[in-house]
């Protein structure tokens, strides 16, 4: 008998007090939580924004005709020069002699050299501050935005979901995704929290927002 | 499966609970440290779970989530097969630790390599699957923060969440500059003892790791029944490294880790991170479904272990323990835990989730005295996100360890001759009289100033760490016939 086998009629076995007609959907599961924890009247984007930034990471928000200066001013902030791109990237980039773009495809030792890496996203989530990659247009593989030390990564205020339970439902589990929220951590020494470890040490988010202009 | 001590999940010739906590509590650095780190993981995780105010609804969903899992794992464990595969991963199925390691190292083998990279898992750490390898001839390196402390060190860990709690930023620091250069990268010269700094070190450290190895081993905290995809939640962006970079993934799970569907996933998202590392969100959460062209790994193996959870399944009351989401919520509330440490539970599964697990695994006479290792104060059966009934899980293995130790002397023991003597006592009015009268002379012969500081006879194992108040003169049922019976007509 292989161990499939073996497992399974184990479990048969360890359940005989489970009456052989009774489903799944037999087991009741309540679901009495809330969908979303926003409050009747808060903004969705500037409860992101706030979330975001307190696991330090730096958030700007702007207008679409603001957004490629928003880009150039957080990328001079920040003194990266040399950044990772994803193919056909859908934004207009600065102008300057100041960066350097590198667009996909890149390996890891050519990733390993750059700066930075620039991103959109699949959707934000507002309760908790968190974005997410499913490596779709705009985004890359995931390696772009984890090898180089640095990323800067652009949401669209539509793209945010109020909460967990409706982010996952606009996501495709199928496709590989990254749940981010804040720049790579630890507390393992001492439960002391120390931001940076083998992630991006640093996470800039851009969201852009027709209804909040806020030019940089 | 002969013996079930030998399921890896207790470490072998560990001394028992009483007294492995009796040298911890010597210990009063590994106290200092503990309480420091406890206490300020407790309230944090006070806070933000606060934020919720459906908390309780969410425990309930993910309590009934588990057991509709639970009830009917035969059905979603073939799905999570079938989806598996037909995202083009390979699904393993191990009965024990020894098959599980067994697949791992044949599975390593068979890529050519030498080396793997680890996310922090406790199933990999509970089947000893880095021994094995090693004995194969193949390093696996720890890659996340603690694990790597716990490496370097020979030691063990100590806490499910973070491993090396018993340890402080100043003997890390020392095990750094002393260790690191024996496994790759050395530490800087004059390495300073600032969390920071240590982590800087680690990052440097494993850099080189992460970019070259080819092979990966992670477990999985979810699997995904209806898709197939597989989630590990983690912090520190080791965990991407090894799920990303190389071309071999071979994932350790639990059969227990399956989850009906991605929507199921909603409750525990919410409910994981705040229980266990005190925040809205951890760091970074990876989902993948299979393999993915021309991303990620382009081979995916997936072994599901047994080692003691089908056994664990057949309790109807212990079976509960199986929702486990090893949050590690009920160890930072434990005032056992709290004083003693994970490492004396002799188990990778410590604190009060490892005092009803690990006897599960194992079965119960290999792991006797951990069922007792609790004060039944229910704190962490409150603190639970999934609602294990811990007490509950406790009490019902305490009679099966006494059942289970009358069983081997076919004698009974002082245990149950006591509760029989006790019982019979109770039962008569008589009885209870004169025991009551016996129990108030001798006390106070023993007594010095209302305190008795020393029982004879087999009765010191209760007072040798506690004093006991002098009986009083006379018992209640006395008083009250002597001053309250002719009352009771009067009113």
């Amino acid at each position: 008998m292989s161990s499939r086998e073996a497992i399974l009629g184990r479990i048969r076995a360890a359940l005989v007090d489970v009456p052989a007609d009774e489903t799944p959907d037999d087991v009741p599961v309540p679901r009495a939580y809330r969908r979303s924890h926003v409050e009747p009247g808060q903004d969705p984007v500037a409860l992101f924004a706030e979330r975001v930034a307190d696991y330090r990471a730096t958030v700007t928000r702007t207008d679409q005709a603001g957004l490629t200066d928003a880009i150039a001013a957080t990328l001079f902030g920040r003194g990266v020069r040399q950044l990772a791109l994803p193919g056909a990237f859908p934004v207009a980039l600065p102008a300057s002699a100041s960066w350097e773009w590198h667009t996909e495809p890149l390996d890891i030792p050519a990733l390993d050299a750059l700066d930075g890496s620039i991103t959109l996203a699949a959707a934000g989530i507002a309760v908790t501050g968190t974005i997410v990659l499913d490596t779709g247009p705009g985004q890359g593989r995931r390696a772009l935005t984890l090898v180089p030390d640095y990323h800067l990564c652009v949401v669209r205020a539509e793209q945010i979901a109020d909460d967990v339970p409706d982010a996952l439902a606009r996501l495709d589990p199928t496709r590989p995704l990254t749940f981010i929220s804040g720049p790579s951590a630890t507390s393992d020494i001492e439960l002391d929290r120390v931001e940076g470890v083998h992630g991006p040490r640093t996470l800039d988010v851009i969201i852009v927002d027709p209804n909040h202009p806020e030019k940089p | 499966m002969s013996n079930h001590g030998d399921r890896g999940v207790v470490w072998l010739g560990s001394p028992t609970f009483p007294e492995a906590a009796r040298s911890a509590l010597k210990n009063t650095q590994l106290r200092g440290n503990l309480k420091r780190a406890t206490s300020t993981i407790r309230d944090k995780r006070l806070a933000v779970s606060a934020e919720l105010d459906d908390w309780e609804a969410l425990r309930e969903s993910a309590a009934a989530i588990k057991r509709r899992t639970s009830r009917h794992l035969e059905h979603y464990l073939v799905q999570l097969e079938q989806s598996v595969t037909a995202a083009g991963g390979t699904v393993h199925w191990a009965a024990d630790a020894a098959e599980a390691n067994r697949i791992v190292t044949e599975l390593v083998r068979a890529t050519g390599e030498r080396e793997v990279v680890k996310v922090k898992s406790m199933a990999t750490q509970e089947i000893g699957l880095n021994e094995h390898l090693a004995e194969a001839g193949i390093t696996a390196y720890e890659t996340d923060l603690a694990e790597l402390i716990v490496q370097l060190g020979a030691d063990r860990p100590s806490h499910i969440l973070v491993p090396a709690i018993h340890k402080n930023r100043t003997e890390i620091r020392d095990l750094f500059a002393a260790e690191m250069g024996n496994w790759g990268q050395s530490a800087p010269d004059g390495l300073g003892d600032e969390p920071a700094e240590l982590a800087e070190a680690a990052r440097r450290h494993l850099r080189e790791k992460f970019l070259t190895t080819k092979v990966a081993v992670s477990g999985a905290n979810f699997a995904v029944a209806d898709t197939g995809t597989v989630v590990v939640v983690e912090s520190e962006g080791n965990g991407r490294m090894c799920l990303t970079l190389p071309s071999t993934l071979i994932t350790v799970m639990g059969i227990e880790k399956v989850v009906p569907t991605w929507s199921d996933l909603e409750v525990f998202l919410q409910l994981l991170p705040r229980s266990s590392t005190g925040e809205r969100m951890n760091p970074y959460t990876s989902a993948w479904t299979g393999t993915h062209d021309g991303e990620g790994p382009q081979e995916f193996h997936l072994v599901l272990l047994d080692n003691g959870r089908t056994d664990t399944l057949a309790d109807t009351v212990g079976r509960q323990a199986l929702a486990c989401i090893r949050c590690s919520a009920c160890l930072n509330v434990c005032p056992v835990f709290e004083r003693t440490g994970g490492h004396a539970y002799g188990s990778v599964y410590p604190g009060p989730i490892g005092a009803v697990l690990t006897p599960q695994l194992v079965g119960v006479e290999n792991a006797a005295s951990l069922p007792f290792a609790s004060t039944l104060c229910g704190a962490c059966y409150d603190a639970c996100p999934v609602k294990i009934n811990i007490p509950e899980v406790l009490a019902h293995l305490r009679a099966e360890a006494v059942e289970a130790k009358r069983a081997a002397k076919r004698l009974p023991t002082a245990e149950a001759v006591a509760m029989k003597a006790a019982a019979t006592v109770l039962d008569s009015p008589q009885l209870l009289a004169a025991a009551q009268k016996a129990a108030s002379v001798g006390g106070r012969v023993l007594a010095r100033r209302g305190r008795i500081r020393r029982l004879p006879g087999p009765l010191h194992g209760w007072s040798d760490t506690r004093d006991t108040p002098a009986p009083p003169a006379e018992s209640f049922r006395t008083w009250w016939r002597k001053n309250k019976e002719g009352e009771q007509g009067e009113r």
